[in-house]
């Protein structure tokens, strides 16, 4: 069975201040589907960068980056925003969600931006899914952290991605609402078959993660 | 101070050259518009002194009669037992054919008066010949040729006098003969105590004026008012425009620092102190705008000097343009403008920033505070301004200025920016059901950003809408011309001398000429008219003579009031006139009236039989019979000739035919048609600079929306890459900053044309009507209007271009880690 994820050997330079950084140094990993790692590791031990690649949203300087079985380095810009509509959803930290769009509006936007139909269906189904139903015309500032994290949940998910990047998904809320949080992810995974990759910093994602990968400058130090 | 200043407004201004560039831009072209005009409107119509007048010389008084002066009286004057000096004096123009320019020709009393002291002293026996000014290029002893009227004369230059100025110096016997004024001088300057004014008084016949010298150029600006007014108002729109934007670079820097505000002000800042950074920064716009803005309004006054002085030529005076002087009033005057106007946009921006509290700005969010627009106050606001207007616009002129009506047109424009955001709001909310999802986004963030957005559509509104409002009232204007022109050019052939004429100057043919025309097999009819500048009641007037009873079997004058079969009639058997519709603005006569007329030496009691409508000039026209006029002003030469042929005689074999009979002589044999294009040019012409001040304005406009919509994109960024997260092509970013431009483009070009729509009406009936009295019939120039706006519309979304470079450039993950 193909991996949803596969890193081979992928090395990421910067240059910051005229200074080459290899923020990424020789990775090499799988991800099954429907598994759920956690990424964990201190600032700037390439957590970060290391969803950017998984997400498409950056080329390797060298090395190779699978998504579903198809290679990011091979495609130009378009082809990586396709890839991106099709099998990644983001989750961030602060929510990331358009504080003038209300939450169905905000989940529907992938669906939109990829030219789907019926997206105002999907985004409401989504939002039922997460716990939300009756609450898309709401506008973000109109929720509390809980519920945005939902929104921006739901809005990862709506067009059915394979796998799912999330950075720091619980990092901004109080312990109850992250835990929630984790557990809908949790369930995510198994009902839907999707793939989590989060970086983290807490005992709780971690202990909710099937496998813990820890990173400390660029590499990979102990595949839990 | 200084170093928080550079800190908090310097810094983050230099971090966005392109968008500070475009806001010094717009406040240094409303500058240099303001500075342009009048420095050129200055140059054009203020320079009566630098031609005739400045060429008389001085004097205390004038001695003037409508028909020219008898020398008579000039004998009589200079024998009076007064301590006084009389000097006659001719003034005409003449085109010297070796340059072709035309120039003052003076004649005086070379052998016993002095011109001044140099001319004279030089060519006290210059008798015959001709002393010209040394900026004609001719030396002493050149023979040149002077076309005066319709013949040609060879002529010797005796002495050239150093001057700048072009004018020909020849005796008054001289000047009588080549002008065809045997007896009769323009002037008589007299040199007199005031005390002496009433004896000399006295000693004149009724009819005769005796003025303070120099009176002719004050009324000449008086005449003026209005038309430079005009000009001027226009020239303060694109300071407007500029104000909208400035208003909006300030809201942007308070929006952005909202939070830095609030942290000083916990820190210990004053308001004041917050108030007087951004008033500052308004201010360096000021200052850059300012020193941008006066060399090239200096350099874009030379290109309107040309337009002005032409129209000034054509609609009121013949003046030559003066030389274009930086003045220190006119800088300062333009300066200080763009500097109320600048701090004036900013005052309300700045004096929010004032406000704001330490722990609000910190608590809250920008956007509670960008949407925190009052639009339904202010629509309310916005519908007083314009009930307001439409009461302004019903009131009547003050001194012949229409100061209401400018003050409807300002309540229009500011009832329209109050109801941009209601607009704006209305429109997304709209547009967003029938957009794709780049459009949607798009309005969505106009919406959001309505604040900013509305401010920056309600300049481009105000420029589309004067450009809308200007274009139909020139459009109406020129339709009506038109239609004029087709009533009243009802002859086939028109002649007159071959020199220009101008508002105020009327050559004369040479006598004979239309019974030789007459006298031609294909002609049936020819009308002479005769036309002298005079002035009326303080105000220069043109009067004219014509046949009437050609014009009533013709129908060539339309008749706005009076009855034309009694008034033709009337004029035929008694002293009647008709006048035109400009002339009844200026002196509130109506039919009926009579007015007392200084013709010759005598004072006439003419009665008023009907008003005209005329198109050709501000001054106004008073039109009596031909064989009446000659009885009080027996000179017969006519200022041109209508020829009418015979049915279906050809036009063209006439002309030529006129043309062969009349070779001696040189005149301008014009058909019809040729005419009609003629008037049209003129026309065109005469408003090429409103058009162009119309096209400054919305320049500044779209540089504007340039300027905000890289704003936009800027504080947007963290939105802009979240949805290249989210799916989005770098296409669909590029398509969404478009649509934005498109948007905002296609608001104002809505707003534009129902602000413009209206303007038009106030402008048409009401500024128009009270500067210059005449009555134009409703046109929106539709073709034009279309192409203005379509053009308009697509540099506002060429504006857009560089924004969507600038949003491509974003680097989505730098932006998203760094928030």
């Amino acid at each position: 069975m193909v991996p949803v994820l596969q890193f081979v050997d992928v090395k990421k330079e910067y240059t910051s201040d005229r200074l080459a950084v290899r923020a990424v140094d020789g990775v090499s990993l799988e991800m099954a589907a429907g598994e759920m790692i956690a990424l964990v590791g201190r600032s700037g031990c390439g957590k970060s960068t290391l969803l950017n690649l998984a997400g498409a949203m950056d080329f390797p300087t060298s090395g190779m980056v699978q998504i579903d079985g198809q290679a990011t380095s091979g495609l130009d810009d378009m082809g990586l925003t396709r890839l991106r509509r099709e099998k990644v959803g983001f989750i961030f930290q602060s929510f990331q969600l358009l504080p003038n769009l209300t939450a169905a509006e905000n989940v529907e936007l992938p669906l939109l931006l990829s030219g789907k139909k019926n997206a105002r269906d999907q985004a409401l189904g989504r939002l039922a899914r997460v716990e939300l139903e009756g609450l898309g015309h709401r506008y973000p500032h109109q929720l509390s952290g809980g519920q945005m994290q939902r929104v921006a949940i739901a809005r990862a998910l709506v067009h059915g991605p394979r796998l799912v990047l999330a950075d720091e998904p619980i990092g901004n809320l109080d312990s109850t609402t992250g835990a929630n949080i984790l557990e809908l992810l949790r369930r995510i995974v198994t009902e839907e078959g999707a793939s989590i990759m989060m970086a983290t910093h807490s005992a709780e994602s971690t202990a909710a993660a099937d496998r813990v990968v820890e990173m400390r400058d660029g590499r990979i130090i102990s595949p839990r | 101070m200084i170093r928080l200043f550079t800190r908090l407004i310097l810094r983050p201004l230099g971090a966005e050259p392109v968008r500070s560039l475009l806001t010094v831009l717009s406040v240094a072209l409303g500058i240099a518009v303001v500075l342009a005009i009048e420095l050129a409107s200055d140059a054009a119509a203020g320079s009566f002194r630098s031609s005739i007048e400045t060429l008389a010389g001085e004097a205390d008084y004038e001695v003037t009669a409508v028909g020219g002066v008898d020398e008579r009286l000039y004998a009589r004057l200079a024998t009076l037992p007064l301590a006084i000096s009389v000097r006659p004096r001719i003034e005409d123009h003449a085109v010297l054919m070796e340059t072709k320019q035309t120039l003052p020709l003076i004649g005086v009393d070379l052998v016993a008066h002095a011109l001044d002291a140099t001319v004279t002293k030089q060519a006290a026996d210059a008798k015959g010949e001709l002393i010209l000014a040394s900026a004609s290029g001719r030396k002493a002893g050149d023979e040149v040729t002077l076309r005066v009227n319709d013949h040609d004369y060879r002529l010797t230059v005796r002495a050239t006098v150093p001057s700048e100025t072009s004018f020909a110096v020849v005796d008054i016997e001289v000047a009588q003969h080549l002008l065809n004024k045997p007896g009769r001088v323009d002037r008589l300057l007299v040199d007199a105590d005031e005390a002496l004014e009433p004896a000399l008084r006295k000693a004149l016949p009724a009819g005769i004026t005796l003025a303070p010298f120099g009176a002719r150029t004050e009324e000449n600006r008086k005449m003026l008012v209005g038309f430079r007014s005009n000009l001027i108002i226009l020239s303060y729109i694109a300071l407007v425009v500029g104000a909208f934007l400035i208003y909006n670079t300030i809201s942007v820097s308070v929006v952005r620092r909202r939070t830095e505000i609030g942290i000083l002000r916990a820190l210990g800042m004053t308001r004041s102190t917050v108030l007087a950074m951004f008033l500052a920064e308004a201010a360096m716009f000021g200052v850059a705008g300012m020193l941008v803005g006066v060399p090239l309004g200096r350099l874009m006054a030379e290109g309107a000097v040309g337009a002005i002085g032409a129209t000034v030529q054509n609609l009121y005076v013949s003046s030559q343009p003066g030389t274009i002087a930086l003045s220190v009033v006119a800088s300062l005057k333009a300066i200080v403008a763009g500097f109320v106007v600048t701090l004036a946009a900013a005052w309300a921006p700045a004096r929010e920033a004032a406000a704001i509290a330490p722990v609000e700005a910190m608590a809250r969010g920008r956007k509670d505070y960008e949407t925190g627009v009052r639009q339904y106050r202010d629509l309310a606001i916005a519908a007083g301004c314009a009930l307001l207007s439409f009461l302004s616009a019903q009131m009547p002129p003050i001194g012949r200025r229409p100061l209401f009506g400018y003050l409807s047109a300002a309540l229009l424009v500011l009832s329209a920016a109050l109801a941009t955001p209601a607009l704006v709001h209305a429109a997304t909310r709209i547009s967003r059901k029938f957009l794709g999802v780049e459009g949607r986004l798009a309005s969505q963030s106009l919406d959001a950003a309505l604040r900013r957005t509305a401010v920056l559509i309600a300049a481009l509104i105000t420029a589309v809408a004067m450009l809308v409002s200007v274009g139909i009232m020139v459009g109406s204007f020129r339709e009506t011309v038109i239609q004029w022109i087709d009533s009243q050019l009802k002859a086939d052939i028109f002649l007159r001398p071959a020199v220009p004429a101008s508002a105020e100057r009327f050559p004369t043919l040479s006598l004979g000429i239309a019974e030789r025309v007459a006298a031609l097999p294909m002609v049936e009819m020819v009308d002479q008219f005769r036309a002298y500048p005079i002035r009326f009641r303080g105000l220069p007037v043109t009067l004219g003579s014509g046949d009437a009873n050609a014009v009533r079997q013709r129908g060539a004058f339309k008749l706005l009031e009076g009855d034309p079969e009694t008034a033709y009639q009337a004029m035929v058997n008694s002293d009647a006139a008709i006048v035109s519709e400009p002339f009844v603005s200026k002196h509130g006569v109506r039919v009926g009236d009579t007015i007392q007329l200084p013709l010759g030496e005598e004072i006439r009691p003419i009665r008023i039989v009907g008003v005209y409508t005329d198109y050709s000039n501000e001054r106004g026209y008073i039109i009596l019979h031909r064989a009446r006029l000659l009885r009080y002003l027996p000179d017969p030469a006519p200022s041109n000739l209508a020829v009418y042929l015979k049915p279906g005689a050809p036009v063209v074999a006439a002309q030529r035919a006129i043309e062969a009979a009349l070779a001696d002589a040189r005149v301008l044999v014009l058909p019809n048609q040729t005419l009609r294009r003629e008037a049209i040019i003129i026309f065109d012409r005469t408003f090429a600079i409103t058009y162009a001040l119309e096209l400054v304005a919305v320049f500044v406009a779209v540089a504007g929306v340039a300027g905000a919509l890289l704003a936009l994109v800027i504080d947007r960024r963290r939105e802009l890459s979240l949805l290249r997260f989210l799916g989005a092509a770098r296409s669909q970013i590029r398509q969404l900053i478009l649509y934005e431009a498109g948007l905002i483009g296609l608001l104002a070009v809505i707003g534009g044309v129902i602000l413009g729509g209206v303007l038009s009406l106030v402008l048409v009936y009401v500024i128009n009507k009270q500067s210059f009295g005449w009555s134009i019939q409703f046109h929106a120039p539709i073709a034009i209007l279309v192409s203005a706006l379509t053009i308009i519309f697509t540099a506002t979304l060429l504006a857009g271009l560089y924004p969507a470079r600038v949003a491509l450039a974003l680097n989505p993950i730098e932006v998203i880690h760094e928030e």
